[in-house]
């Protein structure tokens, strides 16, 4: 993974000192809460329902077991033991406290960490697919450009202040794991018919208030106009972008209402000026950068491994575990592992700091001292030799991190919801918490299959709810709690976003509409047929019959 | 006191302000330049300023002044001598169009300054304004910003072009002013050092 030098250390020091310097100024009244809201938002303090809480960036979720070890240790000192991991592949803490902030990034800048521009109306951390690099259906490794744009965002003076916060994803896969659609920016890498890296540029995707898929706004950009592309779509809608109201600033509200064809012309003519500009990345730049991903020094092995076929076939829990938590790797003998943070009745995407130093071991002994944060909330290890998942799978167990629910129904993607966040309408862990302890029955959530069950606790959508094959939304009515639900989203190349099948629900219903949802699917399935697929081929009203069947459910 | 901070050669110190600001009269009418948008005005052609406040602007006799630009716009021949004399600079508010002025000001290095003023922090329109005057217009002169223009907003500021800074009234510009070099060494090319960093220093292979 990248490593700093000289000059990316400065900058992390230099941040922590000029944030150490508005702390301080606001604590001692020479900068006005709304003052410093922007100011400490960049460095992703948010003020809570509870206290403040700090959202730390991994980059494209990439981590070292030495900055997971910081963290877990950051999360003991500072906060309760725990941190959240997020959709945005960040880690949240929940309860530190606004004087010790600067001490935290402080911290942070010993392992190349930091918070910087993880919230506020600023490009905020880029993400990609959590197996690039290992993936079989890779074409192109994002990671390289994924830490290009990260430099080039981090305190870009022209984009420092735009309407609204904006969101990259860069994926170089066949399928899509990136989401690239529902973002800001989509950057989609591909090998062209010259042989050359290109790029397919998606924008004005979004969840959010108004969900939409995003248009593509150029099919080929050669891979060294990446940044200057970019500077062209951010700069017209930093100009045009609306700012009078926050709920219809993103770019997506502009790329809607001039029309993708006229906003292309804007931004071509913008382009027209840039292209060819200094900030073009140059070859030794992307090779500079390559070289810190690298493959990693692989040993020579056969595609089987004896003792992991004897233990899966002589141990069923072990079985379960590799159907579900490991996944195939482009190199022979070795496999990707989830590290499950969703057990059930558990808030999903949570860790102590003993699981992060128990991940951050595991990660030293079995794959190359590195991991990733997935967008799905949980811990990857990428690269396990066969010969160690059995001996990784005890390991894990022994953490609670081998909850063998990848991709099915509890490994569920759920914001931190009322129970934390001040935005949000209503608590989204409990509804996570109840659906799993009502489908806490491996045999169930098997013959159920893959699944994908999204919790957002308001229309910020910080849970993805728009895109999970079932998604579930907090909603404020009067006062109380109620949850809408949605079937039919699904993220990757044939994204959609779901339809909600009518009026809300309390929180106590919640586990007996998804209930509902599922048994429509079992008797309605075919032989091979996801949820998802069920949903599409039967539209809703099937579903939308039996969860408000009047008998059962009372709204 | 002065609370201006200006940029020579690199060095910023705080300085006495020759120019006065000429400011639009309040208008009756509710401005609308929050509620709608650029790409709306441009549609619509749509004015935000009225000609009563046009007509109505004092402008000083004498002396170096900074007009609106839709006054500077519509009332170009009541000084164009003074426009030769170096007297005439114009402000422009975030929602205002750049091809407004340079349509009306084929030479904007006629004007000693150019403003642009922020109404609020948050609006960092004032970024893309300063990198375009400079990138795309050519503009060499005095570059102000003024308005809601906080220390934390200079190093920014001064990347996009900006080498002029009229700090809030309530805050102290000596103070401010450290600010301008929060960092030693950015990443990304911008107006004030075009080339990015990969560019700038050999990094290693």
């Amino acid at each position: 993974m990248y490593k700093y030098d000289a000059i990316d250390q400065k900058i992390i020091n230099e941040r922590v000192a000029q944030y150490r310097d508005q702390t301080r100024r606001f604590l001692a009244g020479e900068l006005t809460e709304d003052e410093f809201r922007p100011l400490r938002l960049q460095n992703g303090l948010y003020i809570q329902r509870h206290a403040p809480m700090l959202r730390i960036a991994v980059p494209y979720g990439m981590l070292s077991s030495r900055q997971l070890r910081k963290l877990g240790d950051i999360a003991k000192k500072y906060d309760k033991g725990y941190g959240h991991f997020s959709t945005r592949q960040n880690l949240q803490l929940n309860w530190p406290k606004l004087e010790d902030t600067p001490d935290i990034l402080a911290e942070l800048a010993t392992v190349e960490m930091h918070a910087i521009q993880t919230s506020g109306n600023c490009i905020r951390n880029i993400t990609t697919d959590q197996f690039a690099g290992i993936a079989p259906d890779e074409i192109i490794d994002p990671r390289t450009m994924a830490e290009i744009l990260r430099q080039w965002s981090t305190f870009h003076p022209e984009f420092a202040l735009l309407p609204r916060k904006f969101k990259i994803a860069v994926s170089g896969t066949k399928q899509d794991r990136a989401i690239v659609q529902a973002h800001d920016i989509g950057l989609e890498f591909y090998v062209d018919a010259q042989g050359k890296m290109a790029i397919k540029v998606w924008v004005g995707g979004g969840l959010g208030r108004t969900p939409i898929l995003g248009s593509v706004i150029r099919e080929h950009l050669e891979w060294q106009h990446a940044l200057t592309y970019c500077e062209a779509i951010i700069r017209v809608y930093n100009l045009h972008g609306r700012r009078d109201n926050m709920y219809k600033a993103r770019i997506k509200i502009l790329v809607k209402a001039l029309g993708i064809d006229e906003f292309r012309k804007q931004v071509e003519t913008e382009w027209a000026h840039l292209k060819d500009a200094p900030n073009t990345i140059t070859e030794t730049e992307l090779a500079r950068v390559g070289k810190h991903f690298a493959a990693m020094p692989y040993e020579t092995l056969p595609s089987h491994d004896a003792s992991y076929d004897a233990a899966i076939a002589s141990n069923a829990a072990f079985a379960k575990w590799v159907k579900r938590c490991v996944h195939p790797h482009k190199q022979a003998g070795y496999r990707a592992v989830t590290l499950s943070l969703k057990p059930h009745g558990k808030a999903p995407g949570d860790a102590t700091s003993e699981q992060m130093w128990a991940v951050a071991d595991m990660a030293d002994a079995y794959s190359f001292g590195e991991l990733r944060v997935s967008h799905e909330q949980n811990l990857i290890l990428a690269d396990v030799k066969l010969s160690d998942l059995f001996p990784l799978w005890e390991k894990a167990r022994t953490a609670g991190l081998a909850t063998p629910n990848i991709g099915l129904l509890t490994d569920i993607i759920c914001c931190p919801g009322g129970d934390f966040c001040s935005l949000a309408n209503a608590k989204s862990i409990p509804i996570a918490e109840a659906i799993q302890t009502r489908f806490d029955n491996l045999d169930y959530l098997y013959d159920i299959g893959d699944i994908e069950l999204n919790i957002s606790g308001c229309m910020n959508a910080c849970g993805h709810h728009h895109v999970g094959h079932i998604g579930i939304l907090g909603v404020d009515k009067d006062g109380s709690e109620w949850y809408q639900v949605t079937i039919g989203g699904k993220q990757g190349n044939d994204a959609s976003i779901g339809t909600v099948i009518g009026p809300s629900f309390s929180a106590e219903e919640m586990p007996v509409v998804v209930q509902k949802l599922i048994e429509v699917y079992i008797q309605q399935r075919t032989p091979e047929e996801r949820f998802i697929d069920t949903v599409r081929r039967l539209g809703i009203a099937p579903f939308k019959a039996n969860v408000y069947a009047k008998e059962e459910v009372s709204a | 006191m002065s609370n201006l901070i200006k940029l020579d050669q690199g060095i910023a110190s705080v300085v006495a302000d020759e120019w006065t600001l000429v400011q639009l009269p309040v208008s009756q009418i509710e401005e609308r330049k929050q509620a709608g948008k650029v790409v709306l005005f441009k549609l619509t052609g749509e004015e935000t300023v009225t000609d009563e406040q046009i007509a109505n602007t004092a402008i000083p006799a004498d002396g170096k002044v900074i007009l609106p630009l839709r006054v500077f716009v519509a009332r170009r021949a009541e000084f164009a001598s003074r426009i030769a004399q170096g007297e005439i600079g114009v402000w422009l508010a975030t929602h205002e169009l750049l091809e407004d002025l340079a349509q009306h000001q084929i030479n904007l290095n006629q004007l000693p300054i150019i403003g642009i003023f922020v109404e609020r922090f948050a609006d960092g329109r004032i970024f893309s304004l300063g990198t375009l005057l400079r990138t795309r217009y050519g503009f060499k002169n005095e570059l102000r910003a003024f308005g809601d223009v906080l220390r934390d907003q200079l190093f920014f500021l001064k990347r996009s072009g900006f080498n002029s800074f009229a700090i809030r009234a309530d805050r102290s510009a000596e103070d401010a002013i450290a600010s301008l070099n929060d960092f030693s060494v950015p990443y990304q090319g911008a107006v004030d050092e075009p080339r990015p960093v990969f560019k700038r220093y050999n990094r290693g292979a």
